[in-house]
């Protein structure tokens, strides 16, 4: 529906062709991703790789998940060709759960800071005067306190399980999600066609669906990337400190933590769990970029 | 120049009054705790009489506000209480601990805000250029990596392959200067690695943005030499975000020393913070994010100020 919304609001500034049928729009975005710079093709491939992983985990995986397979610390063999953990717990098989755990739990924790953040950011703007000071100063004070320290200030509060992390985490990003959201919002509901469906007595949810967040998308959407990155970031730091995700869940974070000594006999497989993390945050920081600016090139030809 | 002392006294202000809030808030949140602490303490098995008498001694049976102004006031004398967990004196464990955290955070400061403002200009300067880009993908991926990431492949090259630094910065009082200096090099390299992507990007972004105004266009057109324009226009007005990128820099030093300190086994305030939180030591846990909070509000203070006290526009009112 919100597609419908910018194109009858693009072609009706700038007289753009009727919308292509689907299968066009396709060829479209295979054309753009061909002209891509080749760090954006490398980060949407890494992306697709993790996705899979992630979903199809049980059926690539040659373990289960929390199962002892052999000895600690084994080296590399055939059959396991990353070695096993501290408790012998095949490390490869993790390795593929932990995209399912931390990714997954990560990318749920920025949809939920998105929907706080995001509808109160929209509804700051339309509303204006109290609702938005109000809101406004209780994110300046949320975020005046270093991120980190506050959520493990709350997680020692409440206790660390994965929906107390979820929350907190989300609450405590959803701050900059909120001012982002309502800086680009208050550039949308002061134009003429906001005014327009305010006269015609449109509901606020109308406005907030139909009017506004149709043209705050591309701003919205980079910034889901970045957030993304920070959230997993910041889970992936918490899981290391042992705050974060709890045994025996396969999580990359606390796979650093737990294998940790082996750095010390100048093993490197604590580092492929901490590789992971990083390469999916480059991916996604990858695409972000040119995602950017591609958006603020359109902008500069107009 | 009174307008920008009102300026400044008007942050300062704000400032102040956002540490009261924020410890309102850190106050509140142990409050909300469900259970009591005094019985957390003493364990299941006490009896109620010596429960009650703990309440008394914590002064847990005084009204929340009380306690609350009674609590500000001793922390604004030093005295953040005593921890749960070894009943020592939390004002004597942190002392040290922070004292060290700042020292590791300067060390990276030192090493990473020159870099940063070198390579920063340059890529600014060259804007589009070979070296801009790979700076671009360098800085993407060094901001990408977690910060242990980094450390533990630190720690693999330079003390494991080489052995040419200790994998433990284990530091203590009487740890000479130099010493201390030779042991937090690998985890002020971190923390450098990180930040100095940051500020880099910061610092690229900032310049670009003021080399696109138009009094630089001007200065270009009148066939001004490019080092002039640089020094004498976009200079001056590009001290109050560089300020501020270094202070949010510093800002983010402090904070992301947490991890850095638990890798390297750092006796910081970071590290006995993790400590308490899995120990839920609150007493203390409570005094390093009330530090931590005022480290980061008063060094964003700073940015503020210093940006306010060097902005060309309010030192010429017209």
């Amino acid at each position: 529906m919100s597609e419908e919304t910018t194109s009858t609001i693009g072609a009706s500034t700038d007289s753009a062709p009727p919308p292509p049928p689907r299968d066009r729009k396709l060829a479209d975005a295979w054309k753009e991703l061909k002209k891509a710079p080749i760090t954006a093709q490398f980060g949407l491939l890494v992306i697709l790789g993790y996705v899979i992983a992630a979903v199809f985990a049980p059926l690539i995986a040659p373990f289960g998940e929390s199962e002892i397979v052999g000895d600690q610390f084994l080296e590399a063999t055939d059959e396991f060709f990353l070695g096993t953990d501290n408790l012998g717990r095949d490390m490869f098989t993790r390795l593929i759960y932990g995209a399912r755990n931390t990714v997954g739990i990560a990318f749920v924790t920025t949809c939920l800071a998105f929907l706080i953040g995001g509808i109160a950011g929209i509804l700051a703007a339309i509303f204006g005067g109290w609702t938005d000071q109000v809101l406004s100063r209780i994110v300046d004070i949320l975020m005046a306190i270093p991120q980190l320290i506050f959520a493990l200030l709350l997680l020692t509060i409440f206790g660390t399980s994965i929906t107390n992390l979820i929350i907190v985490i989300a609450v405590l990003d959803a701050t900059r999600v909120f001012r982002l959201a309502r800086a680009v919002s208050l550039n949308v509901v002061v134009l003429d066609f906001v005014e327009a469906a305010r006269l015609r007595g449109e509901g606020l949810i109308w406005l907030a669906t139909r009017e506004v967040l149709p043209n705050i998308m591309s701003p919205l959407v980079a910034e889901f990337g970045l957030r993304f990155c920070f959230v997993f970031l910041t889970i992936a730091a918490l899981s290391f400190l042992g705050l974060g995700i709890q045994p025996p869940t396969a999580d990359w974070g606390s796979m650093v933590r737990d294998n940790a000594e082996l750095i010390t006999y100048g093993d490197p497989v604590p580092l492929y769990p901490a590789a992971a993390i990083a390469l999916l945050t480059v991916a996604v920081n990858f695409v972000v970029d040119w995602f950017l600016h591609k958006s603020s090139g359109l902008k500069d030809e107009h | 120049m009174a307008k920008i002392f009102n300026m400044i006294l008007q942050r300062l202000g704000l400032g102040i009054l956002v540490l009261f809030v924020v410890s309102l808030i850190i106050f509140l949140g142990v409050e909300m705790l469900p259970g009591d602490i005094a019985q957390e303490i003493l364990g299941q098995s006490a009896t109620p009489e010596n429960v009650a008498a703990l309440r008394r001694e914590l002064g847990l049976d005084l009204p929340p506000h009380s306690r609350y102004f009674q609590w500000l006031a001793d922390i604004l004398q030093g005295d953040f209480g005593t921890s749960l967990a070894n009943g020592r004196e939390i004002s004597e464990l942190i002392g040290v601990r922070f004292a060290n955290t700042l020292f590791l955070a300067l060390v990276s400061a030192i090493i990473s805000v020159p870099l940063a403002l070198i390579f920063g200009v340059l890529a600014a300067l060259y804007r589009n250029s070979f070296y801009d880009r790979s700076v671009n993908v360098v800085t993407l991926t060094a901001i990408s990596a977690p910060e242990f990431f980094v450390a533990y492949v630190l720690i693999l090259f330079f003390s494991v392959n080489i052995n040419w630094f200790p994998s433990l910065a284990n530091v203590g009082i009487d740890t000479p200067f130099w010493d201390r200096l030779y042991r937090v090099i690998l985890p002020a390299v971190t923390l450098t690695g990180v930040v100095l992507a940051y500020m880099m990007r910061m610092v690229r972004a900032s310049i670009i943005n003021l080399l696109a105004s138009p009094y630089i266009e001007m200065a270009n057109l009148k066939g001004m030499d490019r080092a002039r324009v640089i020094v004498h226009h976009a200079l001056p007005n590009a001290w109050a975000p560089i300020a501020n990128i270094i202070a949010l820099s510093l800002a983010y030093l402090i904070v992301g020393v947490v991890v850095v300190e638990v890798v390297f086994v750092y006796p910081g305030l970071g590290q006995l913070m993790v400590d308490s939180v899995s120990k839920r030591d609150i007493p203390v846990v409570q005094a390093c994010s009330m530090i931590f909070a005022a480290t980061y509000i008063l060094l964003n203070l700073t940015a503020d100020i210093i940006s306010i006290a060097t902005n060309p526009r309010l030192l010429h009112p017209k």
